[in-house]
């Protein structure tokens, strides 16, 4: 009997060590969001999106030139990146899917969306900036898309490969050319997945800061030209929270704030979007 | 017929239009192993590849570079969030598949995984505005007051405690590599057969035991190949890194002493780079880095693969 207890003594002390490591990472997460909330809340306010920079000494400054920035850089990269990752994804799952080729090129896809974000802005800096001769938005924008067109294309061929084969058989039947299968059939009933999924991508890139550094640099003034450098929420953040003033570091938490609370809410959103829509037996 | 071909026609386009979308990946990722080659080559040819690994002479003035700091310091840094970040991930992972009761199952799993969606700079962020002055504070005093004290262990212990340094860039690694080891060892673990948990429990098996000697050997290559993503994840990480390290080209025992990875040296000295070696060595280093993160990422992914075929 003692060696019964024993057991049961040491299974439960593991249990709990398991438990404290699940209590530790959910500790973490609230420590920080809730530190972000606090500190981003008290600095909200709305001179933040009326006004642009302000020499470091003079009070008040607002973020307007980054968000406007940040918006500019991260639609044109979704510009780029979505319909290539899409046709990408494509081509995987309806024409290659039965070809070796198929299969490596998802699997690269997949070490694709893990390599190390700066090594896309060194890259990028070699083939746009440096024969370009000046940083400019557009760079920063390949950059995010560059890492954005592997998530999307797997993202797009996991979704197009939940739409039933039936269904596509049904319309060759009926004699449609493969083409017209797909963007009448495949892409309407995977609608719901292939938006979600093209917004999650979205979200992946639009806090990334290591690839705008040497691409987009960054910029004092509210720009709207993609061919000069222009400021970004993130490389904002960086440089405010990286200098010695406190209103600076106001401006770091209210940007951290605006582009955490936006990434949180679009992921959560589009997560529970996908949830709903594949767990009715669609 | 006409309409027919013009069928055709489309057909073709379209095939062709997504077949070379989905040859832009395998395309970029060449493309960029030779650029970056390229772009470093005055520095092999003047350092010798070898040489520049460990050489730590890092002087922009009179133009000698040699990456030997700043590697060391990524091996620094990553080793030791993994050996913090493995054994928490594993034990979140066990926590959700085996013991959290199953509503609870997917809100937990959800909030780890929202770790993974706040982005990289965040992390930075609050580990330079909070967590480097608690290390500095209390966490630091203390381990230099404890462990600091043993024979071997105070060499890593060494130097005033400032918060900016090996120990705070590894922890703030540590915490955004969680959620990546965390949900591939959970897909391993939700993969165990059912039938072989029930027979363990059938004979007596306490729940350690079961996962002792029934999931976590099952899973191993999987359990693994997430680990090993958790280091490639951490071997490339700029931001979270760039506030608490303190960029300085150094090779110190101590782990409160400040360093640089090569993501950081990167960040902070690609747009100051003046002269043509001094770029060619930051590409050098970017090279460096893209090539083992590549091998890296491939080991886990082919464990995993290997994990989710048996």
């Amino acid at each position: 009997m003692n060696g019964t207890r024993k057991r049961k003594l040491i299974s439960t002390f593991f249990i709990l060590i398991c438990i404290l490591s699940a209590a530790t990472g959910l500790f973490f997460l609230v420590f920080i969001l809730a530190d972000l909330f606090v500190k981003g809340i008290h600095s909200i306010n709305w001179s933040l999106f009326t006004q642009d920079f302000t020499p470091p000494g003079i009070p008040g400054g607002g973020l307007r030139y980054a968000i406007v920035g940040q918006l500019i850089i991260v639609g044109l990269s979704i510009f780029i990146g979505i319909p290539l990752g899409l046709l990408g994804g494509t081509f995987i799952a309806e024409y290659g899917r039965n070809h070796k080729i198929a299969k490596l090129i998802s699997a690269l896809s997949d070490l694709a969306t893990s390599i190390p974000s700066i090594v896309v802005g060194t890259f990028v800096y070699a083939v746009i900036v440096k024969p370009a001769g000046h940083f400019s938005a557009i760079a920063g924008a390949v950059a995010l898309a560059i890492i954005m067109i592997p998530v999307m294309l797997k993202t797009t061929e996991n979704i197009l490969k939940l739409v039933p084969w039936s269904l596509r058989e049904a319309a060759f039947a009926l004699g449609a050319p493969y083409y017209k299968v797909i963007f009448q059939i495949v892409y309407r009933s995977a609608a719901t997945g292939l938006l979600t999924g093209g917004i999650l991508s979205a979200a992946r890139i639009a806090g990334e800061t290591a690839p705008l550094l040497f691409t987009s640099l960054n910029n004092n003034f509210l720009s709207f030209d993609i061919t000069k450098p222009m400021a970004s929420l993130t490389v904002t953040i960086y440089r405010y929270a990286m200098g010695p003033y406190d209103n600076w570091h106001r401006l770091a938490w209210a940007g951290s704030f605006l582009i955490t609370a936006f990434i949180l809410f679009v992921t959560i959103i589009s997560r529970l979007i996908i949830k709903w829509r594949y767990k009715k037996g669609a | 017929m006409s309409e027919k071909t013009g069928f055709k026609l489309r057909n073709n386009l379209f095939f062709y239009v997504s077949l070379l979308c989905a040859y832009f990946v395998p395309l970029i990722i060449i493309t960029m192993f030779v650029v970056l080659l390229k772009e470093s080559y005055p520095a092999i040819e003047k350092f010798g590849l070898f040489h520049f690994i460990v050489s730590s002479t890092w002087d922009p003035v009179k133009g000698i570079f040699g990456g030997a700091a700043p590697i060391y310091g990524t091996v620094v840094t990553t080793g030791l969030s993994l050996l913090i970040a493995a054994p928490l991930s594993i034990g979140i992972a066990i926590f959700i598949t085996q013991i959290s009761p199953a509503r609870l199952k997917g809100i937990f799993g959800a909030a780890i995984e929202l770790l993974a969606s706040i982005p990289s700079i965040i992390y930075g962020m609050w580990g330079l505005f909070v967590l480097a002055p608690i290390m500095a504070n209390h966490v630091e005093p203390f381990l230099k007051e404890t462990l600091g004290r043993l024979p071997v262990l105070e060499y890593l212990f060494r130097g005033t405690p400032i918060g900016i340094d090996l120990l705070t860039a590894s922890i703030i690694l540590s915490i955004m590599i969680i959620p990546f080891i965390t949900s591939v060892a959970r897909d391993s673990f939700e993969l165990v057969p059912a039938t072989l948990i029930e027979s363990a429990y059938g004979m007596g098996a306490t729940k350690w035991e079961v996962i002792k000697d029934i999931i976590l050997p099952y899973s191993k290559n999987g359990l693994f190949g997430g680990l090993i993503l958790g280091l490639g994840r951490a071997i490339g990480e700029t931001m979270a890194v760039a506030f608490v390290l303190g960029n300085k080209h150094q090779i110190v025992l101590s782990l409160l002493g400040a360093s640089s990875t090569i993501p950081v040296t990167l960040a902070n000295e690609f747009t100051e780079a003046d002269t043509k070696i001094y770029l060619s060595s930051l590409f050098l280093l970017a090279l460096i880095l893209f090539v083992s993160s590549f091998i890296v990422l491939s080991l886990a992914k082919y464990l995993v693969i290997k994990d989710r075929k048996t």
